[in-house]
């Protein structure tokens, strides 16, 4: 179900990434403040974008979950956030690294993006845990989906209330201020997003793929052992769909 | 529905009362954070923003000892069963144990602000007080519905304690940000200046906004 047009969708997020990666060394002019070290930024912002969209479709597909009753939309609100963590760690990590060449330091607090940033990572970090520690799969997959829903509310809120309390030396990239932009690094920065928000979907669909092949793989097991607990499945932060219903696939 | 609510937060008050299990720990601990805010600021007196963050941060604290306590006995002695067993609506429970939770903050308040005062702040407080006292109410509603979300969400978990400030804290920056900013020019050295109404708004909408989500969402949290 989630393997169809795996391979073209492959296929054309190296193609975006590698033509946006391209663009960013060959064509994008250098910064005439910052010099070379602004390249990051097509690699830092549409990450931090798509890892923050990451996270508010986590709480989308959380709705899903709570309104059907369905096991597969907290699996997909799972990977969404379980993806967008990972970037979430290469936004700090490369944010940290501009800011040690832009402004002289590795952490700057009068920065909201930065600090809202931290914070809702900081949030998000324990979402894994949250799961880990209920065992009842069906409360586990109830109360994670909650949990998604109000932290993908409080995404967007956090940074109206960190944005308000610092004075901005952050530039505003998508906001009103982003026209100051030229034309060429504006275009670039678009490629970069679309690369990066590509590469977002590819590796959601891999895992959603892999984690249903999973399943079928040990129902299959279950049903040809013919006894019901001879592979169990461990306790796990990961929704399990063990003994997926007739037109689950 | 506003009936059982009321009857469900007279029997949380009464048990506070009567077992005392969350309020005098929760204001000891503001005591005791003030105490070592003394030592680890190195300061006879704080204020302005100092003074503010203090304030915040000690009642913050404090404040996460009564949520991770809050649903304890509910589930320990049965009270949710009962509850899920009786034909009333869901969302009292919500509206108690937030209740219950801005009283205790209440409370606490009242024991840890004169003590603040006493102890460490240094401009006179009793010109701040009436706005001071706003801000306060504004920003126990905010804990008081972010605290009441995360402890029903963190109580049936095995890592209860470790989970519910894991959780409140990063959550309830925003109030954080703008109940410090707000009472940073009240407790100004050299009189009271005029308060941002701004971040009032802004504590007044996040109250709003999680309001409204704790009231869509609670219902999961008991469902069994």
């Amino acid at each position: 179900m989630y393997g169809k047009g795996l391979r073209a969708l492959s296929i054309a997020t190296v193609a975006t990434l590698v033509g946006a990666f391209a663009l960013v060394f060959f064509y994008a002019p250098n910064d005439a403040d910052q010099g070379f070290v602004q390249k990051i930024f097509y690699l830092h912002v549409p990450m931090a974008i798509v890892a923050l969209c990451g996270f508010v479709a986590g709480g989308v597909f959380a709705v899903g979950h709570l309104r059907t009753g369905d096991r597969r939309w907290d699996l997909r609100s799972y990977v969404a956030i379980h993806l967008s963590l990972v970037l979430a760690v290469g936004v700090l990590v490369t944010g940290s690294i501009w800011a040690r060449a832009s402004w002289g330091h590795w952490w700057v607090w009068d920065e909201p993006v930065l600090v809202s940033f931290l914070v809702v990572f900081l949030l998000y970090a324990c979402y894994q845990p949250l799961r880990f520690s209920i065992e009842d799969p069906e409360r586990q997959a109830r109360y994670a989906s909650v949990f998604a829903i109000v932290a993908g509310a409080f995404v967007p809120m956090n940074f109206v209330a960190v944005r308000l309390a610092e004075q901005f030396t952050h530039p505003r990239v998508l906001g009103t201020t982003g026209g100051s932009m030229p034309g060429s690094m504006r275009l670039v920065f678009l490629v970069a997003l679309l690369g990066m928000t590509l590469l977002f979907v590819t590796l959601w669909k891999f895992e959603m793929a892999h984690k249903h092949a999973t399943f079928q793989l040990r129902a299959l097991r279950r049903r040809l052992s013919g006894e019901d607990d001879l592979f169990p499945a461990g306790r796990s932060a990961a929704p399990r769909l063990d003994r997926p219903a007739v037109g689950d696939r | 529905m506003l009936r059982t609510a009321a009857a469900l937060l007279r029997k949380d008050l009464r048990l506070e009362w009567r077992a005392k299990e969350s309020v005098p720990a929760m204001a000891l601990f503001s005591l005791a954070t003030l105490v070592v805010f003394h030592f680890g600021t190195q300061r006879a007196s704080v204020e302005g923003s100092l003074a503010a963050g203090v304030l915040w941060v000690t009642l913050l604290f404090a404040a996460m000892l009564g949520v991770s306590r809050l649903f304890l006995a509910e589930r320990d002695e049965g009270g949710f069963d009962g509850f899920l067993l009786a034909p009333v609506d869901r969302t009292a429970m919500l509206l108690a144990k937030a209740a219950a939770l801005f009283c205790y903050l209440a409370v606490v308040e009242v024991v840890a602000v004169p003590a603040f005062d006493l102890l460490l702040l240094g401009p006179p407080l009793a010109q701040a007080l009436p706005l001071l006292l706003l801000v306060l109410a504004l920003a126990n509603a905010a804990i008081a519905i972010v605290g009441t979300l995360v402890s029903a969400l963190a109580v049936q978990t095995r890592v209860r304690d470790l989970l519910v400030p894991l959780l409140a804290l990063p959550l309830l920056v925003p109030a954080l940000v703008a109940a410090a900013r707000a009472s940073a020019p009240l407790l100004r050295e050299g009189g009271a200046a005029a308060v941002d109404g701004t971040w009032l708004l802004t504590l007044g909408l996040y109250d709003l906004t999680f309001g409204l989500l704790a009231f869509a969402l609670f219902d999961f949290l008991l469902e069994d």
